[in-house]
């Protein structure tokens, strides 16, 4: 796809302009899988944005200064997850991040979201000690991202372990980066199988 | 509640430019879908009076649950529409007894007005499958711009015994829109057509 650089300012095209289409925020809240109906509902939400992939079509040595330019809208993002879960960032217990990378551009680009991705979400929830679980890819439009979900304070708590799937029917074109940020409010509604408890975290080194 | 409701999910998508041109303000648009336990899978049941006192009540949870998203007030809707999958032991049946008796009412009830017929779709399917709910104006089909879809999809619904239920709802048409037609500033709003 051809942009029209005429739709946009003088300079748009250089460096560090982040060019959204489109965002979306999906929001879960589960009741029950088949056991007991919970009263609050887990919520589990993501924020996505479709941005222009500056790097689509060429091999570009380098690429990481375009990392600092994707902040503010990872901070944007990061708050409308909070928001779409009903403002208090106390509530986040688990988060993940992703992003998938359209086919004239590469695996590389979408490690970009790594450092922004994290930060945006540790900025908003505040001292959030556990790295950010994360996956990427290539694909095309409608292609599906099961994102990664951990304990957002130490990751091998077992009953956060979770995923969310996530996608948009048109995106992301060719030349295009869909970035995904999910946070959720709590374990999987019926987690069962043992390991360390959120109630044992110790909070030091962001693992236990 | 009537209806069993396994989960809620919301869907939220702002278009902010398309073939790079900037679309001012962004169109936006909602879907809320609720996944219920199908209370008639896997037996032949003549009487669906159940599922259409379901439909009512869903018709009010969803596009609240919709207009809430958009964080708009209900009458500055413009278009919207409904649909619903039917796990595997369902009937395609049980949809329209969702959609189609009682779940129009609380639905103009929250959008104001809406003199327009709710475009719907519906299909038997498995989890994960994809639903393209039609949108069109709520007070006069036939404006052109406001002809549009929305795809939703849950990947862990319809399980069989389950059928999922969705309202969309905008605050826009298109975001591009240049093929001509009625425009929303030539509605009559009298007969929901134009």
């Amino acid at each position: 796809m051809q942009l029209n650089h005429d739709s946009f300012p003088e300079g748009a095209f250089n460096m560090p302009e982040v060019l959204v289409r489109k965002r979306a925020v999906i929001v879960e809240e589960i009741f029950h899988e088949g056991g007991p109906i919970m009263n609050v509902p887990q919520k589990r939400a993501a924020a996505l944005a479709v941005i222009h992939n500056p790097y689509a079509g060429k091999f570009v040595q380098e690429i990481a200064p375009f990392m600092e330019d994707l902040n503010p809208l990872g901070l944007d993002m990061a708050k409308s997850l909070v928001a779409a879960l009903g403002g208090d960032p106390k509530i986040v217990e688990g988060y993940g991040k992703g992003a998938i990378v359209g086919q004239a551009g590469e695996l590389e680009h979408g490690a970009l979201w790594h450092v922004p991705g994290g930060y945006a979400m540790r900025e908003i929830l505040g001292g959030a000690k556990a790295i950010v679980a994360s996956t990427k890819k290539v694909g095309g439009p409608g292609t599906r991202l099961d994102v990664p979900i951990t304990h957002s304070n130490a990751s091998y708590v077992r009953s956060h372990f979770d995923a969310m799937e996530v996608g948009l029917n048109d995106a992301p074109r060719a030349d295009e980066i869909l970035l995904a940020l999910v946070m959720t409010t709590g374990p999987r509604i019926h987690a069962r199988v043992g390991g360390l408890k959120a109630s044992e975290i110790k909070g030091e080194d962001g693992l236990r | 509640m009537k209806s069993k409701i396994r989960k809620i999910v919301t869907f939220v998508e702002e278009t902010h430019t398309e073939m790079g041109k900037p679309v001012n303000p962004p169109t936006r648009r909602a879907a809320a879908a609720a996944v219920i336990e199908n209370p008639f899978a896997s037996r032949y049941v003549e009487d669906l009076t159940e599922l259409m006192d379901i439909g009512e009540e869903l018709g009010a949870l969803l596009s609240e649950k919709a207009v809430a998203a958009l964080n708009i007030h209900g009458p500055t809707a413009e278009s919207y529409g409904k649909a619903a999958i039917v796990g595997e032991n369902g009937e395609l049946e049980h949809a329209a007894a969702i959609l189609h008796p009682k779940l129009g009412t609380p639905v103009r009830k929250v959008l104001g007005k809406g003199a327009a017929l709710i475009p719907s779709a519906k299909k038997c399917g498995g989890p994960g499958t994809g639903l393209d709910i039609p949108l069109g104006h709520k007070d006069a089909a036939y404006v052109r711009s406001h002809f549009d879809a929305m795809e939703i999809r849950i990947n862990d619904a319809p399980r069989a015994n389950e059928i999922l239920v969705a309202i969309a709802v905008t605050d826009s048409g298109r975001p591009l829109p240049r093929v001509g037609g009625l425009t929303k500033s030539q509605i009559k709003g009298e007969d929901g057509l134009r």
